[in-house]
């Protein structure tokens, strides 16, 4: 029943009259919905790069670390001493039914050299686990095989640093790298995965096979010695199963009685790091709730000028129920300049949002990700932001007596 | 049928412990097609009369019929609903919305009727012609003169077909001979299309272009009288 386009031009009208005041009044909605937006694009962007390191760490996952040795009534801390064995390793796959795979690792820095360039990066000793755990994926020629680990191959794999770093251009598949002076083939290139959420480089890597960082790169002081043991749940329910299981297999195996205590240890790795994302996602709701104050002071700024407006405008509101306009025409008149206010002032807000969220990436390097739907749901909410403050004055502007109104000076 | 029907009408004010009574026991029958003035000095309740007869105000006591409908028992949007349909007022103030066009003035009463865009247009460019402010309809209200605005706002009165115009010392911001035009226009009106015109006023000089005229004082009817208006004569059907 109401003309929606006519209301509109109406409203706009009356919002040109005064031009200053309606822009400070938009002003209000404009920080108000540009600060969520930005607050809500540097949460997300922190939460996403978080939740990509996880799953660039790999998911489900469990690692098994050498625990405190007490010898002769002296306690030495976590990994004072290696306990884990390949065997271990073996084992928790063979016998634990929540334990999807495993990789054992050994290995630290060393010197690669290919040609005349060299470089310093970390080795690691390990098996064909290694890539499913790690959820990693290769780029160029094979995975480690068994057959490699059974005859301790010199075969490597290299991370994407790694290659960078000594080839250039040249393409490294079946070219010879020496570590430690010993030649390796290169036999398959790494996908590249980034920073870790340590903020480690993880492509600066090279696996080689366990058996051969034990014989021939790193020594060890027993047979079959690793450094740890990195497990993958079969699923996130799966981990506290995994755990238990992995434990009462090592206990037994390392024949600890029941008031020993362990000479390893166990952590959840993804436990560890769903708290961080947890953390950052409320920070992100955190910073979006102090943005949304201002949303709402820059509401009352509207239901401020909506009611000065209502009292200098008294006398037209006379003349339109003089001539017929029912409490709804009043009210949706004054409504919809709210709305106007608040969805003018919303867009102009969307795009300072986003301009400020490129220019906080850019000054302070964050990460921030504008969602189409913050942006949406910050117009939306600007646009109820309007409904809701401008309803009072236009309420109390479609109460007036109309006598009383068209006497009004 | 009676177009207008005041019932032993009474309207108290209460002031804090003070009831003013503004219009004690009024009866008054006004049929269609008739040129009627309401004259009386500030005070003596022909405003609050004028207020109960356009809906804008309920009486206290007493019944008011509008085309045979009790208006006491109406709720503020049906009485919105008559002032929109039956009524057309014109004031002493013109009262004209500022910054909108002469047409979109006109076209408001249209506007809260609900009628369609184009036909709320037909009519509005129709109305200003009757009134002779053909081709003024894209001017603003403080771009026309005082007689302009008045004519403005008595095409707005018509643009709905109410049967009653209801004004309210239209020419009291008006020179002499701008008055004049302005009240043969509402002669016009109301024998053209016989519109029932009535007219608050207190210069006698202006109740001389109505048939009849009734007189306010303290509150009560004093006076009720049949005159041949200027410019025509005695309508013989109202005669006596």
């Amino acid at each position: 029943m109401i003309d929606i386009p006519w209301t509109t031009r109406i409203a706009l009208r009356a919002l040109r009259v005064n031009k200053m005041r309606s822009a400070l009044t938009m002003l209000g909605i404009i920080i108000g919905v540009g600060a969520v937006i930005a607050m809500l694009a540097v949460g997300t962007g922190a939460s996403r790069q978080i939740a990509e390191q996880i799953s660039s760490m790999g998911s489900n996952l469990l690692i098994v670390m050498p625990g405190s040795v007490t010898s002769g009534g002296l306690r030495m801390g976590f990994g004072s001493q290696s306990t884990l064995t390949l065997d271990d390793a073996d084992a928790i796959l063979r016998e634990c039914p929540a334990v999807q795979d495993v990789a054992p690792s050994l290995g630290g820095a060393a010197q690669v050299v290919y040609g005349n360039l060299n470089w310093s990066t970390n080795v690691q000793g390990t098996t064909s686990g290694i890539l499913v755990v790690r959820d990693w994926a290769i780029a160029q020629g094979r995975p480690m095989t068994d057959e490699d680990i059974r005859s301790s191959a010199k075969v490597a794999l290299l991370g994407q640093t790694v290659v960078e770093n000594l080839f250039g251009g040249i393409n490294p598949l079946d070219q010879m790298i020496r570590i430690k002076k010993i030649p390796f083939k290169v036999v398959g290139v790494l996908d590249s995965k980034g920073q870790s959420v340590m903020g480690q480089d993880q492509d600066d890597v090279i696996y080689v096979p366990v058996t051969t960082a034990q014989k021939k790169l790193f020594g060890t002081a027993f047979p079959g010695m690793v450094r740890n043991i990195t497990v993958k749940a079969r699923s996130m329910d799966d981990l506290d199963p995994a755990e238990k299981q992995i434990k009462e297999l090592l206990r037994q195996r390392h024949r600890i009685s029941a008031r020993q205590d362990e000479d390893f240890s166990i952590r959840n790795l993804t436990q560890m790091m769903q708290v961080t994302e947890q953390s950052t996602k409320v920070m992100t709701l955190l910073l979006g709730a102090i943005a949304s104050v201002s949303l709402l002071v820059g509401g009352i700024g509207i239901m401020n000028i909506m009611l000065v407006s209502v009292t200098e405008r008294t006398r037209e509101i006379g003349i339109r129920m003089a001539i017929g306009a029912k409490t709804w025409d009043i009210r949706l008149q004054f409504i919809m300049e709210a709305i106007i206010l608040s969805l003018i002032g919303g867009s102009i807000g969307i795009i300072v949002g986003f301009s400020s969220s490129e220019v906080i990436s850019m000054v302070a390097g964050w990460r921030t990700i504008v969602s189409l739907p913050s942006a949406l749901i910050a117009f939306v909410f600007s646009g109820m932001v309007g409904i809701f403050f401008g309803f009072y004055p236009a309420h109390k502007a479609s109460l007036l007596n109309p006598i009383d109104a068209l006497r009004y000076e | 049928m009676k177009l207008i029907e005041a019932r032993e009408v009474t309207k108290v004010y209460s002031l804090g412990d003070i009831d003013v009574r503004a219009l004690e026991k009024v009866s008054v029958t006004i049929e269609k097609g008739e040129f009627l003035s309401i004259m009386g000095p500030s005070g003596s309740g022909k405003s609050t009369f004028m207020n109960i007869i356009g809906c804008l105000d309920k009486p206290t006591d007493g019944q008011y019929l509008l085309e045979g409908v009790d208006v006491g028992s109406l709720s503020r949007d049906d009485l919105a609903a008559i002032r929109n349909q039956k009524i057309g007022f014109v004031f002493q103030g013109f009262n004209l919305l500022p910054r909108t066009s002469a047409l979109e003035n006109v076209e408001l009463p249209l506007l809260y009727n609900s009628v369609p865009v184009k036909e709320r247009e037909e009519r509005a460019v129709r109305a200003l012609k009757i009134v002779g402010l053909e081709g003024r309809g894209r001017h603003h209200p403080n771009q026309l003169s005082g007689g302009q605005q008045q004519r403005v706002a008595i095409a707005r009165a018509i643009v709905n077909d109410a049967p009653i115009i209801l004004a309210d010392e239209p020419t009291g911001n008006l020179d002499t001979k701008t008055s004049q035009e302005i009240m043969e226009l509402f002669q016009k009106l109301n024998s053209d299309s016989a519109i029932t015109v009535i007219l608050v006023t207190h210069e006698a000089d202006i109740a001389t272009y109505s048939r009849r005229v009734i007189r306010f004082l303290d509150g009560h009817l004093v006076s009720d009288e049949q005159q041949g208006s200027r410019g025509e004569p005695l309508n013989p059907s109202v005669r006596g």
